[in-house]
């Protein structure tokens, strides 16, 4: 095995991966110009269902960015030393969620030139307030807590002692962006489909499912690459983390469902049926879909076979990221819209350019994501 | 008694969010005046089918654009069928006129208004006269507002509404794209000493609006027959139906 080869093998992986993510980010811009130019009807929009995909990627994305405390709670408060070499990981992840989260509010504004509004008319009433706050905060701790942890490592020094508290806050700290987030739909009246206090912790519960499984999907991808030999008993954690928070997940959708069916309100039956059976909506199969794989992939993670297979366990994290990304990515936020105060159904679907937008906020992840697994790489194996 | 209450959940939400006392404490001082609109739903009956004066009227003044894709539409005043807007009065023994009928809807001037709650930037606010006001130049165009309002009375200007526009009127501003906007309750005619356009174009006298406490509008909230849209949701609405 000739170490240069397999090198420049990596090397044209990693430049075609920046190609394709500098092009969609292009792509992205040009998209975003029409729609400042046009106006937010390029997308599929509309005047009932207010909201779509770019809030609810926003949404997908503050759990991913939530679900680094997974990593932090082992590793800070039960001294789990494994997840020491992911700590970056969790936190370079997670600034790159926070990222493309703020991005996708900035498309979904109807005047994106007048964001600042929000800190010059600062409203504590509005739960945006707060969901600017915490993820603000949120980033600026996990870019404080990336940089020491590379820094630590390139002197091969402990970690600084002022890092440590800094690190205990960072857990409630990523607990509140996903419960904030959740607050922005639970707090508004006559909305059934989100109305409900188990939304935070089921918001908690399937981010700490998808985060560590797209966390377990770089540490597999990468496993053989120079300075990312993660011990085998970090994954084998991390896939019970995901288990755990895939069981929790599973539990409080079978809690909701109950309580809206069983109790026969009006409000609360119209809005599962809506989600999950309406044709008109058109979002019933991909919610049927997201529930059947998370299912699947929860039973799958007890087959033995499925946790020490390499690529098992990557298809089945792979499931687990697709099926929450379609839930809370889509599905849930558009099924809340339906019907609307009126009682009318109007379909949405995202349009060509609204995708190609949504591509280019991927793509800024990506860069972002390579950037500091790359830095992460350079210092370990200097 | 009701000010204790006010007070308790006041300091309830204080604790929620910082910040919310004082405006809540403005709200409960005695005002000057509460304006309200009651709409009697067995006049609007008698105007001819497919009366629709109160919108054209309110639509004209106010710059409203006719876009026509259903998705984009911004409606300030417009007529829903009964079992849209009061589907809980929905019964078996219903009157087949009541039944069969439309309704005027409109932004609600709620007293306790969830998308001025929500608004990040304070750009929809209640006035000290109950109006629940939009400030088009301050709007990010978020949309929470139209997620919170549970009577669908706002629209977002999708794109821009100046080519839809018939005519202009020169007195009234037009909106940009990008920006919320619904029903003022016309404060600007107000301030002129006029009635609403919707109240003064009804061809019937279907509509009655002032302060909260004048004779006219008592005379009318006597009826046992008032509702109110779904007002299970606390945000206690200040346009009143007759049934």
């Amino acid at each position: 095995m000739s170490s240069t080869s397999s090198r420049s093998e990596r090397l044209r992986g990693l430049t075609l991966v920046v190609a394709a993510a500098l092009l969609a980010v292009a792509a992205g811009l040009a998209a975003w110009w029409v729609q400042l130019s046009r106006g937010l009807g390029i997308t599929g929009l509309s005047r009932d269902v207010s909201w779509g995909l770019y809030v609810s990627q926003f949404t997908f994305f503050v759990g991913v960015a939530a679900s680094a405390v997974m990593v932090a709670v082992p590793y800070y408060l039960h001294n789990f030393k494994a997840f020491g070499r992911l700590m970056v990981f969790g936190e370079v992840l997670a600034i790159a969620a926070l990222v493309m989260a703020g991005l996708f509010i900035v498309v979904d504004l109807g005047q994106p030139g007048r964001v600042l509004n929000v800190l010059l008319y600062p409203s504590p009433r509005s739960l945006m307030f707060w969901d600017m706050v915490s993820l603000g905060g949120y980033l600026a701790i996990s870019l404080v807590l990336a940089a020491t942890a590379l820094l630590t490592e390139k002197r091969n020094l402990p970690a600084q002692n002022w890092v440590r508290p800094l690190a205990y806050l960072s857990i409630p700290w990523a607990v509140s962006i996903h419960t904030v987030t959740a607050f922005l739909y639970a707090g508004l009246p006559g909305r059934p489909f989100w109305e409900t206090a188990v939304l935070a912790p089921r918001f908690l519960a399937s981010a700490f499912a998808s985060g560590p499984s797209l966390l377990l999907l770089i540490v597999l991808v990468t496993k053989d690459k120079p300075g990312f030999d993660t011990r085998p008993e970090a994954v084998r954690t991390l896939t019970s983390i995901i288990r755990y928070a895939l069981a929790i997940n599973l539990f409080l959708l079978g809690v909701e469902a109950f309580t809206a069916l069983y109790s026969q309100l009006p409000g609360e039956m119209e809005a599962w049926r809506m989600a999950f059976l309406d044709p008109r909506v058109g979002v019933g199969l991909w919610m049927w879909v997201s529930t059947t794989f998370n299912l699947i992939a929860f039973g799958a993670l007890f087959v033995p076979a499925v946790r020490d297979q390499r690529r098992y366990l990557a298809f089945a994290a792979a499931m687990v990221v697709v099926a929450i990304w379609m839930e809370k990515g889509l599905g849930f936020i558009v099924a809340g819209f339906e019907p609307s105060p009126l009682g009318y159904v109007t379909r949405y679907l995202p349009t060509f350019l609204e995708s190609t937008i949504v591509l280019g906020v991927w793509g800024v992840g990506v860069l972002i994501l390579i950037v500091g697994l790359r830095l992460a790489s350079t210092v370990r194996t200097a | 008694m009701s000010c204790s209450r006010r007070t308790f959940l006041a300091g309830m939400s204080a604790i929620a969010c910082a910040g919310s006392l004082p405006r809540l404490c403005a709200q409960s001082a005695e005002n000057p005046r509460r304006l309200a609109l009651v709409i009697d739903l067995a006049r609007c009956r008698q105007a001819r089918t497919g009366c629709d004066l109160c919108r054209q009227a309110c639509h004209s003044a106010h710059n409203v654009p006719s876009i026509p894709d259903r998705a984009h539409e911004i409606k300030w005043i417009w007529d829903e069928e009964f079992k849209r807007v009061f589907p809980e009065e929905v019964r078996p023994g219903l009157p087949p006129e009541v039944a069969a009928s439309s309704v005027p809807v409109l932004c609600n001037h709620c007293d306790n208004p969830p998308c001025v709650r929500v608004c990040p930037t304070g750009a929809t606010f209640v006035q000290p006269n109950g109006i629940v006001a939009m400030d088009e130049h301050r709007c990010i165009g978020c949309r929470y507002c139209m997620s919170a309002c549970p009577y669908g009375s706002r629209s977002f200007n999708y794109v821009d509404p100046r080519p839809f526009l018939r005519a202009t009127n020169a007195d009234y501003p037009t909106r940009a794209k990008g920006v919320v906007e619904k029903c003022t309750f016309c404060e600007e005619r107000l301030a002129s000493g006029k009635r609403p356009a919707c109240v003064e174009a009804c061809p019937v006298q279907a509509m009655t609006f002032g302060d909260i406490r004048d004779p006219a509008i008592q005379a009318r909230l006597a009826s046992t027959r008032i509702l109110r849209r779904r007002p299970e949701l606390g945000t206690s609405p200040y346009v009143f139906y007759i049934l």
